[in-house]
């Protein structure tokens, strides 16, 4: 039997509602134990004094790029992207080339996770075929193969009469469908939010009615046919309301926020740097205090990164040609944790919209120390104080609007199935917790 | 030679970066310069030896024609480059294409783009000093300059002269840049258009905001008439060309309403019959070619001073 012993750390799981010091036990990339500092014994022990350990994040917004896109990210790199940033599962969109419309294409990317990925890779397929909006993509097959929603992502579907079919057909298989809410109809050539910033820039502005009149719609859809909707990224203050308000009556919806629409708003976009061009756009500051609201009174389910990654090359172009999409694996927990020293959410709420609580959404079995459950863990810093530095990241690709900033709470030590798949540079220097040690 | 202490930048992109001070030395120089296109051997030696390209991205002809003159007249050598949107699309990107201009050892880039913000993309790649020619809907800071020049030549001062901006202000970077020069001189400025014609929140740039072009005609000083493009109507901003001269068209009939030493200008090229008509457009109270020729003398100006802000620099 293989062992392991997480030693003197703070452990928080929400879903378990444990918050306290404890050691934990690890047997054959299990959790075995959870106990009482020097109840429990190992040989091998990894020191974590000082540390809080949390369940492995789970981003359920992801975008991987392989197949077709290696240039701009693989499922080697992606996942060592994910594992710095402390996320141990991740669910990929299905926007790749050729696209995960069908279960071979699934099976590839299981395969090659399975082969090279530091993080559980979870595929989620297309809505439609080629993601043209036309026909329904055969969906009962990957879920088979072990897709765990699907979406059209950033091709929305248009036609809400598939839409409808997408969400009952998709129930049968307890699938949700996760819709980035856009009517592009409504937002010709836009590339920004619409606001006074637009206005002054002369971008062509995205004004947030594109995104709720969709959400309005699909929440609609989802309470006719009872089936399961996530929205993804909420943007705007209009979007909080209607999921809210969609709640209350019970209707079947969760949704999700990314990092850089809480701690970013249109007026980065001044600096006219590609990197801030990102779909939905950033919004305004109201937009930003009605997200935290949302994440307050539970509107918002999950924080989801929309890790989007892009070629220097295609964001050296003009703001009009460069593509949407930012990346955020390795940042999001530092950002989030802005949010506990704001009083927005406790510490204990902010991980489990991090790992429980999208892990459920995607009936996935993550995000908790539940015992005999694979001992996927990350060991947060939160007292290390550092800048973001864009050059260090695992990621392929470099589209991060936030290098430099300032932030506080590191990932210092990820672990999958047991085995280290991520320990941060001078983890061993500035505090001697995660170092490891062998007794006898 | 005056000092110019309070002109020390690299680029020029926009009014919006630029002090009332920096607008006010802009215009000086550029009067002193305009008698040089009025001699009869229009040259000066002072940007001799100096490599100025014209890269646009965009058809244009006055504007890019302008500063080829402008720095032809200050002796410097002028090359012009035209880039297809198409050859854009195939791949090399704007970042590409400056450095490899620059390679051939260019002081000034001169840049007109269809998208907003190209020119700062550019200034932060290239050692050479950028002028902006036209950024998307942005700025278009040499045509807000020498509207700022032909209304001083006119009314002798800036502070509480009303100026009426007519059109589509929304893809107008002329209109930006008249709104951010004009205000920081104290012009009080008026946008005028359908309200699909004018973006959200505009209020804040600090203009007044009407859809009633006949109230707001009578007591305007100046009156700036923007091109409609043709190509709108597809997009659902408003239903027809003759509809449109009926509610925002300068006429006859309009102008009789108007104060009797009203100026009309427009910074081309003139929709005859849309939005200005024709007999307006060559009455006497029409600027639109004085504008032409003080283009010009302002666009030598911006030449002259980014050199000098060069020379400044080396020196150090």
């Amino acid at each position: 039997m293989e062992k392991l012993l997480i030693k003197g750390a703070h452990v928080l799981d929400p879903s378990r509602g444990i918050d306290a010091v404890m050691d934990l036990l690890i047997e054959n990339g299990h959790i075995a134990a959870l106990g009482p500092p020097g109840s429990l014994v190992a040989e091998e022990t990894l020191d974590a004094h000082g540390k809080r350990v949390v369940p492995g994040f789970v981003d359920m917004h992801t975008h991987l790029r392989e197949p077709g896109y290696e240039y701009k990210e693989t499922i080697r790199t992606g996942t060592a992207a994910a594992a710095a940033g402390g996320f141990t599962s991740v669910a990929c969109m299905a926007n790749t080339q050729p696209v995960n419309d069908n279960r071979t294409v699934t099976e590839y990317i299981l395969e090659k996770a399975r082969l090279e990925g530091s993080a559980n890779v979870y595929p989620i397929g297309a809505v439609s075929k080629g993601l043209r909006g036309e026909e329904l993509a055969e969906i009962g097959e990957m879920a088979e193969a072990g897709i765990v929603a699907i979406s059209d992502d950033g091709q929305p579907v248009r036609d809400s009469h598939l839409m409808r079919r997408a969400l009952e057909y998709a129930s049968m298989f307890g699938l949700p469908v996760i819709s980035h809410c856009e009517d592009k109809s409504l937002c010709p050539g836009g590339v920004m939010n619409e606001s006074f910033v637009s206005t002054e820039l002369g971008l062509n502005p995205m004004p947030n009615a594109c995104e709720e009149v969709m959400v309005a719609r699909d929440i609609l859809l989802a309470e006719l046919t009872r089936s399961r909707l996530h929205v993804a990224h909420v943007s705007t203050a209009g979007s909080i309301h209607l999921v809210r308000d969609a709640k209350r009556r019970g209707v079947p919806v969760t949704c999700e926020v990314t990092p850089h629409h809480l701690f970013l708003t249109d007026e980065a976009v001044r600096s006219f740097d590609t990197a801030t061009k990102v779909n939905p756009p950033l919004r305004t500051a109201a937009d930003g205090a009605a997200l935290r609201e949302g994440l307050r009174d539970g509107t918002i389910d999950a924080i989801a990164t929309d890790h989007a990654p892009h070629e220097q090359s295609s964001k050296e172009l003009d703001f009009s040609m460069a593509p949407f999409g930012l990346i955020g694996l390795e940042t999001a927990f530092p950002l989030c944790f802005r949010l506990v020293k704001e009083g927005v959410l406790t510490l204990p709420q902010l991980i489990a919209k991090m790992t429980i609580e999208p892990a459920r959404i995607l009936s996935i079995p993550k995000g908790s120390f539940a015992i005999g459950s694979d001992a996927d863990l990350t060991i947060l810093d939160l007292e290390k104080s550092y800048a973001i530095d864009v050059g260090k990241f695992r990621s392929r690709s470099r589209n991060c609007p936030f290098g430099g900033w300032e932030v506080q709470g590191k990932v210092v030590c990820t672990l999958l199935a047991g085995r280290i798949v991520y320990e941060a540079e001078n983890a061993r220097e500035h505090s001697v917790q995660a170092a490891r040690s062998h007794n006898g | 030679m005056e000092t110019n202490a309070h002109f020390a930048r690299k680029d020029i992109l926009g009014l919006e970066d630029l002090s009332a001070e920096e607008i006010l030395t802009v215009l000086d120089v550029a009067r002193s310069f305009r008698e040089v296109s009025e001699r009869e051997v229009k040259k000066v030696p002072t940007l001799r030896g100096q490599t100025v390209i014209n890269l646009f991205y965009e058809p244009s002809t006055r504007t890019r024609t302008s500063f080829e003159l402008a720095a032809k007249r200050l002796s410097a050598d002028v090359v012009n480059f035209t880039v297809s949107e198409s050859s854009a699309v195939k791949g090399e990107t704007l970042i590409d294409t400056a450095r490899n201009i620059e390679s051939m050892h260019s002081d000034i880039i001169v840049v007109r783009h269809p998208v907003s913000g190209a020119p700062q993309l550019l200034a932060r790649a290239v050692k050479s000093s950028v002028i902006n020619a036209g950024d998307g809907a942005h700025e278009h800071p040499s045509q807000g300059l020498l509207d700022l020049f032909t209304i001083k030549e006119h009314k002798g001062k800036f502070e509480g002269i009303k100026v009426l901006i007519v059109g589509d202000i929304s893809h107008s970077r002329v209109a930006r840049s008249d709104i951010y020069g004009m205000t920081k001189l104290g012009i009080e400025v008026t946008v005028c258009g359908p309200p699909t014609f004018i973006p959200v929140e505009i209020g804040k740039m600090g203009v007044r905001v009407t859809c009633d072009f006949d109230e707001a005609l009578a007591e305007t000083d100046v009156i700036m008439m923007l091109r409609i493009q043709k190509e709108r109507q597809h997009g659902g901003l408003y239903p027809s060309v003759k509809e449109y001269a009926r509610f925002f068209g300068l006429n006859r009939d309009r102008l009789s309403r108007a104060k009797s030493d009203v100026l009309i200008m427009h910074p081309g090229p003139v929709n005859r019959g849309v939005e200005i008509s024709p007999e307006i457009a060559d009455c006497t109270q029409s600027l639109i070619l004085e504008q032409v020729s003080n283009g010009v003398a302002v666009r030598m100006a911006l030449l002259y001073l980014l050199s000098r802000g060069a020379y400044g620099k080396a020196a150090h």
